[in-house]
């Protein structure tokens, strides 16, 4: 499902130069189906592991391998298809500020171009599902941070994407939506789709024991 | 409410408002306005070239003095036989008389020269040549060519045409510039969304496509409004060179067809310029 071999990342410098590497030698084999923590402090590497999930970067050495595609060798048409299956959720959101909450929703049925039919009811069980039914025609910025977090979460599951991968998706909610968002998650993941979420929260994994890969300084220093 | 979601749906990436149409319709339309002007330059020198070649082919005359039967069946023969005549006819003497009328008043008895009029198979040929050839055969017959100065003016209305021509290619090179650079202005209105859709599985494709569109349609209604604009004086001027064409002035004179496909090819140059300019920003991305 997910495997990072001898991992390296190096971002590029200004003049395109490769930069220090601020992931090295990271090797991991996540399961289908499965729920991983990746914990950390800041700059420890956390999204930059979840780049390379998303299959927004390429490893500067080593292979990642998402969804049986090898990243270091896919070519560039290979790509979208590939981001098609897996769902993001983003810290900072990320949501089209001139699209209403439905709009936002469908974009990724839109874009895979599946029948307006099949968007209008997939959408709404969707909205339901998170509890926005009724605040379908409101633009993010007039939704709450945790409707938006939620909103978040919808745009990444509409597709029922096989690896959904979360970076700090709590970070800006409070503790009653955090609880929330971690519940949309797990539910998710019970349905059978593979979950993977970045955070430096202690308290989080507590609430759904499961796999945490620990990084610092780019490396893996725990695996349990 | 549902229309305007679909609205919405067909443009995810807000460019109704990123792109700056104002701007790009008129920067277009006023482009637009020199390429109607150049084209109907072009065919207007198109037309009196056509007209003009016309004129120096039949602006060869050969004056046969005492112009017997058989003096004038000699001429014509030598000159037929001439590769570089296609064709020699002698002017009907009745005719002749009635174009001299004017100056020579009703004098019958005064001894008019026959008179041939030659169309040239070339118009480079040497006219000095195909008098000489004449002479020899019915000693004192003179040749006179008017087409050089004709063919010289042919020679302009290329010129014209050519640099018409040049003046289109400048106009739609400069308008793929402009489209490009508002392209690259609203990749940065709308880079956030941009890279939203390409994290979401986007192909440059797709996302090229959304932009060709909108550049495509606003280059496409500012050409139209530009060639609109044109009419007027387009108009003008075919009332001013309608004579020079012999023809009487009419909206008739204009390239319709021509002028009908500016908005069309407008949106073309915006649309290929627009993909061009997305798929080489989207190419930055993994």
């Amino acid at each position: 499902m997910v495997r990072f071999s001898r991992v390296a990342l190096a971002y590029p410098d200004q003049r395109g130069r490769p930069g220090p590497d601020v992931l090295r030698d990271l090797s991991f084999t996540l399961g289908e189906g499965s729920f991983t923590w990746i914990l950390g402090p800041s700059g420890a590497g956390k999204t930059s592991v979840l780049r390379l999930m998303q299959a927004a970067l390429r490893p500067s050495q080593g292979e990642v391998e998402l969804l049986g595609i090898p990243l270091s060798r896919a070519r560039r048409r290979d790509l979208p298809p590939l981001r098609r299956r897996i769902g993001t959720v983003h810290q900072e959101f990320r949501l089209l500020s001139h699209l209403s909450a439905w709009d936002n929703v469908a974009l990724p049925l839109r874009l895979a171009a599946i029948a307006e039919s099949t968007i209008r009811a997939d959408v709404a069980d969707l909205l339901d599902w998170i509890g926005l039914t009724g605040k379908e025609e409101r633009r993010p910025e007039e939704l709450s941070g945790g409707e938006q977090q939620r909103l978040v979460i919808a745009r990444a599951v509409v597709t029922r994407p096989a690896l959904l991968v979360a970076d700090e998706p709590t970070s800006e909610l409070d503790a009653r939506q955090a609880r929330r968002t971690l519940a949309l998650l797990s539910e998710m993941n019970r349905q059978g789709t593979t979950v993977v979420v970045a955070t430096h929260s202690d308290d989080l994994p507590g609430r759904h024991p499961a796999r945490m890969l620990t990084l610092e300084g780019g490396r893996l220093v725990a695996d349990g | 409410m549902a229309e305007a979601k679909r609205r919405l749906a067909r443009d995810p990436l807000g460019l109704r408002r990123a792109m700056a149409d104002r701007l790009l319709i008129g920067l277009v339309a006023a482009m637009a306005l020199l390429a109607a002007l150049a084209l109907a330059g072009r065919s207007g020198a198109d037309r009196l070239a056509e007209r003009w070649r016309a004129g120096a082919q039949a602006a060869v005359t050969v004056q046969v003095p005492q112009p017997t039967p058989d003096r004038m069946t000699r001429a014509i023969a030598a000159l037929r036989a001439l590769p570089e005549v296609a064709d020699a006819e002698p002017v009907d003497p009745a005719r002749m008389a009635e174009l001299l009328r004017p100056w020579l008043g009703g004098a019958e008895g005064l001894p008019l020269p026959g008179v041939i009029e030659l169309r040239l198979a070339d118009l480079t040929a040497d006219t000095a040549l195909i008098g000489d050839r004449v002479a020899a055969e019915v000693p004192g017959a003179v040749t006179e060519a008017h087409g050089v100065w004709v063919a010289h003016l042919s020679a302009l209305s290329r010129a014209v045409q050519g640099l018409a021509l040049a003046v289109l290619g400048l106009v739609a090179a400069v308008a793929a510039a402009v489209v490009g650079v508002a392209v690259r202005a609203g990749l940065s209105a709308r880079r956030d969304a941009v890279l939203v859709l390409h994290g979401l599985g986007a192909t440059d494709a797709d996302v090229a496509a959304r932009f060709a569109r909108r550049a495509a349609w606003l280059a496409g209604a500012g050409a139209m409004g530009g060639t609109a604009l044109a009419l007027p004086a387009l108009a003008g001027l075919v009332a001013l060179a309608g004579p020079l064409a012999g023809e009487a002035a009419s909206w008739q004179g204009l390239p319709w067809l021509d002028l009908a496909l500016l908005p069309v090819m407008a949106a073309a140059v915006a649309w290929v310029s627009t993909q061009a300019t997305v798929r080489r920003w989207l190419r930055r991305l993994p």
